[in-house]
């Protein structure tokens, strides 16, 4: 194996589905020989799954692995995403349709999303979800708008 | 004895002060491990000194006092201070069990909740995207732990801050953030004055989860970016719904990206004197407690005839 691919290798038979799907994807002849040795090539598996498909679901369209790459802006091999990409269709949590050589993904609303919204729902039901859930950002008041707002660079109105 | 029991009572008065001051001067993670664990022994102190003059009350009725096989009246304070303590000790305390069970049983039911939906399938990593058009994330405790982010907060940020944004989700999980959520809840719910205390201790644990991210990503403008642009995304989504009446000071989230983008956080001295005060202040409750109800018990034991005084 080549040297430099081991840290990606090693986080991604870390379960034995993705080990599975793995070896499949090796037989498909798609070989996993990350370009760069970066801190995202050493990432594990699970963190890169996650970014690559949230870079789906930000996207309007399907992606080839070539625009989830660029969209990532990090330094991900191509083959690295492409291999995620093939991982996440084996999941059935993405879908594909040929493109010109390769494939164009596009995230699916799978049975995981469907009951993660059933759970949003039901948490937003609760008027104290805040006891259990910590969540991202509160709501504003209009003073604190207008203070992010100045926080913020002005380019970034 | 009663004056000592009242103590523990009045001591979390000064608690969410010097919370507020502890989280200024404090590590994010460090001020949310010591403000948790102060509010919760004091909410434990002030429900045992609230048992205390319940005892006592109850004590002095002849039925109890017979029940407890009193032979002598038992010895306390003057009966006009002691049977209206007595009497508001029971209210404070059904108040509190009522608030605190119903508590417990909503977040139990919410983790359950959460627990069973979360664990189902596959998922890209430990991502659960929700298609929704309020941008809206969150850290979901189980097994596995799992961060939920919807799609329109997918959209609203670039790829770097949706990093930040699952650097700080991932935080929140790997730190068990979610117990100091739920012991400030049920602090809240033991003394009235505990009850801004859990604000402050919900912003420590997002400002420690803040600071993680950081440290993760690398970045502190770019965290600070993404949590800015996340909140003013759901701001402008709300716009088009009726709204809250809007809170008169500065809220969390302002102050969030103000203190990242301030720099980190340098201590000043090894034990900072609020540290000092906190930890002193819980002493003191424990103590004060504790010596009231060795006490209350050595004078039931008189009252029993089983010791002489």
């Amino acid at each position: 194996m080549d040297e430099r691919a081991r840290p990606y290798r090693a986080a991604a038979r870390s379960t034995a589905i993705v080990a599975k799907v793995h070896r499949t994807v090796d037989e498909d002849g798609v070989r996993d020989v990350p370009m760069a040795d970066s801190k995202d090539e050493r990432r594990p598996a699970g963190e890169l799954e996650a970014s690559v498909m949230a870079a789906l679901w930000a996207a309007d369209g399907p992606q080839t692995p070539g625009q989830v790459q660029l969209s990532l802006g990090a330094d991900l091999a191509r083959t690295t995403v492409t291999t995620i990409l093939s991982r996440l269709h084996e999941k059935g949590v993405v879908d594909r349709h040929r493109q010109g050589r390769g494939y164009a993904y596009v995230p699916v609303q799978d049975a995981q999303g469907l009951t993660a919204r059933r759970m949003h729902t039901e948490l937003d039901r609760d008027s104290d979800r805040e006891t259990v859930l910590a969540r991202f950002v509160a709501q504003l008041s209009a003073d604190d708008e207008r203070v992010l707002r100045d926080l913020l660079e002005p380019g970034e109105r | 004895m009663t004056a000592l029991l009242l103590l523990p009572l009045l001591l979390p008065i000064a608690m969410p002060a010097l919370a507020r001051r502890a989280l200024d001067r404090l590590a994010p993670a460090d001020a949310l491990w010591v403000i948790t664990v102060s509010a919760v022994v004091l909410a434990g102190c002030s429900l045992a000194a609230l048992g205390a003059f319940v005892l006592t009350g109850l004590l002095k009725l002849p039925v109890f006092a017979a029940l407890g096989e009193l032979v002598h009246p038992l010895r306390t304070a003057s009966d006009l201070l002691v049977v209206p303590l007595a009497a508001t000790s029971v209210g404070g305390l059904a108040v509190c069990a009522w608030t605190l069970a119903r508590s417990v049983l909503r977040q139990l039911r919410a983790f359950r909740t959460a627990r069973t939906e979360a664990g189902h399938g596959p998922a890209a990593g430990d991502l659960c995207v929700v298609d929704s058009p309020r941008p809206d994330a969150y850290a979901l405790p189980g097994r596995p732990h799992r961060i939920v982010v919807t799609t329109a907060m997918l959209r609203s940020l670039d790829a770097a801050e949706r990093e930040a944004l699952f650097a700080h989700e991932r935080a929140h999980n790997e730190a068990g953030h979610h117990f100091f959520l739920a012991a400030a809840e049920l602090a809240a719910h033991c003394h009235p004055a505990l009850r801004p205390v859990r604000e402050t201790i919900r912003l420590a644990a997002e400002r420690a989860a803040d600071e993680a991210a950081a440290g993760a990503v690398g970045d502190r403008r770019l965290t600070a970016r993404a949590i800015a642009r996340a909140a003013l995304a759901g701001q402008s989504a709300r716009s088009a719904r009726p709204d809250f009446a809007p809170a008169a000071t500065t809220g969390p989230v302002p102050r969030r990206v103000q203190a990242l983008l301030s720099g980190p956080h340098v201590p000043r001295r090894a034990v900072p004197w609020i540290t000092v005060l906190l930890v002193g202040c819980t002493a003191v409750s424990c103590v004060a407690a504790g010596t009231g109800m060795i006490d209350f018990h050595h004078r039931v034991e008189v009252a029993q005839g089983d010791e002489s005084r």
